[in-house]
């Protein structure tokens, strides 16, 4: 019997450390097979330069700098989205209403991204390109839209659980004392689940950071740097699936290994900081 | 009643606003989809013109239809489940039962870094073990349904750890001292009184796993999805997939009846995950009935 205890104990350690290990050899791997780009004097015009192959400037900036702004842009779009949503489930709407939008936002969680990115193309792209009479209608701005759109739910669904665990005699306090839901709202609720309305915000800037299919199919992929929104971007994650039809040995190859080392340690900053934020709320 | 304060008819608006405004958005693309691919969606788009029971029992290929995507994506979801349900299971009871504090703060730090990794580095990473595979072991292995299966394995594992070691650390504290009360040991506790009582949502994760398997496309696309494959007939050879077919139609179609096939994939994927869904919150709704708490 004893035997068998320890046997089991031994397989889900194993099973553990394996799950661990596969993760820390993602980095690995990645860094391993971007090396030869720092040892080979590429590094500093890497991060900083302009991306033209035949010309030989292999830098990422654009594409460092596309995947902000079409994160960013995202975020901000979905920001007051997400907060609408979350205050109508939790505080204004908690009834049947509230409960079937979290039910739906559930479902939204589920849908496939690349679903948002072809609705995207064939509905949202003309749309902006009609709407502004600018390029292809395939931009910053259409990206972000459809990305705000895949990242609300995460951003929605994490934003109801911080407000959930505000402590029910704190508003109940408000109540008997005939406080507004505004003023339940603003000097209750938003002090006690602002670390983890910031995880959820950290979380899904992660989110957008990281999302392909999106920024691949409808930013339009050019390797200019965007200067407004109508522009066409090119993110890490799309030039990463751009590239990829590279020779093993050319340099191109090798730098979408600093591409995803970058979006690894980005991603990795992201889930750090939200961890950190999170702690704050304990 | 009491007269509503300004303030809180604004914050009543806003709220209303953001809800339509997302309501309205989602039936937008749902909409969108149903009305556009609607017409699309018959026997013919799965199957083209060979008869149906042939193709499903591999007799003969269909060409032109839907059937080798669906199938590519079956198998895919059929074979990473198999890496990655037991391996994200005994993770996820190490992590609830056995791991001590400062194991489990490291681990699920390394976890969670797991479940923020994009996609695409996933991908990448399968990729890049596949072309190091190919030019040192033998030039034989090639990006493959095998090795898209495993990275993807890699992409759901903290899920289904995740979702494991919460259903487990839920269960509450008279069930879990039942059995050690009754001179069970830990293992007899976990298997026998643990697992079964925590089964619901253990295997809502695992559903919702499949779910991701299903839809996520920058893996495959990096790791051995083609666009025109057939049923691959082992698993060292290449694929087709329902996402990677829709990103490949929005990319490159070239006439409406291709794009019309397009619509139909997409709306096939998307009753695919909402089933999935639905299922995965039925069991949970259920079970948590039976057992009294909400797994």
């Amino acid at each position: 019997m004893n035997y068998r205890n320890k046997a089991a104990e031994g397989l889900f350690f194993w099973a553990a450390l394996a799950s661990c290990i596969a993760t820390i050899a993602v980095l690995g791997f990645m860094g391993i097979l971007s090396l030869p780009l720092v040892t080979k004097g590429f590094f500093p015009d890497l991060l900083t330069g302009s991306w033209a192959p035949y010309y030989g400037h292999f830098g990422i900036l654009p594409m460092i700098a596309g995947s902000f702004y079409i994160s960013f842009l995202s975020l901000v779009i979905s920001l007051p989205l997400s907060f609408g949503c979350s205050i109508f489930i939790t505080l204004t709407q908690p009834g049947i209403p509230g409960k079937t939008l979290k039910k739906l936002i559930e479902l939204m969680t589920g849908i496939p991204t690349v679903i948002y990115g072809f609705v995207g193309i064939f509905l949202l792209v003309p749309f902006v390109r009609d709407v502004f009479a600018y390029g292809s209608g395939m931009c910053v701005l259409s990206a972000s839209i459809m990305l705000g759109l895949v990242i609300s739910p995460t951003m929605i669904l994490f934003f109801i659980q911080s407000i959930d665990r505000v402590p029910k005699t704190y508003l109940n306090a408000v109540d008997a004392l005939g406080g507004t839901v505004f003023q339940k709202l603003r000097h209750i609720v938003i002090p006690n689940a602002w670390p983890g309305i910031m995880t959820g915000i950290i979380l899904a800037f992660g989110r957008a950071m990281g999302d392909t299919m999106i920024a691949l199919m409808i930013s339009g992929n050019s390797i200019g740097f965007p200067h407004n929104v109508l522009d066409s971007a090119r993110t890490l994650t799309a030039h990463i699936a751009l590239i990829i039809a590279a020779d093993f040995d050319s340099i191109e190859f090798k730098i979408i290994f600093a591409c995803g080392t970058c979006l690894y340690f980005l991603t990795g900053l992201a889930v750090i900081l939200a961890r950190i934020a999170d702690k704050k709320h304990a | 009643m009491m007269k509503k304060s300004c303030d809180d008819i604004i914050l009543g608006i806003f709220s209303w606003a953001c809800a339509l405004i997302l309501i309205l958005s989602i039936c937008l693309i749902i909409g969108f989809l149903v009305v556009k691919g609607y017409n699309a969606l018959n026997v013919q788009l799965v199957f083209s013109d060979t008869n149906p029971v042939d193709a499903l029992l591999l007799k003969q290929q269909v060409f032109d239809g839907l059937f080798p995507a669906i199938a590519g994506t079956v198998l895919l979801v059929c074979l990473s489940m198999i890496f990655a349900a037991p391996l994200g299971l005994c993770t996820g009871i190490f992590m609830a039962e056995y791991a001590s504090a400062g194991v489990r703060q490291f681990f699920s730090l390394i976890f969670d870094i797991l479940a923020g990794l994009p996609s695409i580095v996933v991908g990448l990473f399968g990729f890049s073990v596949t072309v190091f595979m190919h030019h040192y072991l033998s030039a034989k292995i090639f990006p493959c349904l095998l090795i898209a299966s495993l990275s993807l394995c890699f992409l759901v594992l903290p899920y289904i750890i995740r979702t494991t070691q919460i259903a487990l650390e839920t269960v509450p504290l008279p069930v879990r001292l039942t059995g050690p009360c009754l001179g069970a040991g830990k293992l007899e506790n976990i298997m026998l009184v643990l697992i079964p009582s925590s089964m619901p949502g253990i295997l809502s994760g695992i559903i919702l796993a499949i779910g991701r398997c299903a839809e996520d496309t920058a893996v495959i696309m990096l790791t051995g999805a083609v666009a025109s494959a057939g049923i691959p007939d082992s698993v060292f050879s290449g694929f087709e997939a329902l996402p990677f077919y829709i990103y490949n139609i929005a990319a490159e179609y070239s006439d409406p009846g291709q794009l019309a096939k397009g619509y139909g994939a997409a709306l096939i994927l998307l009753i695919i995950c909402a089933c999935l869904f639905f299922v995965s919150h039925v069991i949970r709704a259920k079970f948590a009935d039976q057992t009294g708490y909400k797994g």
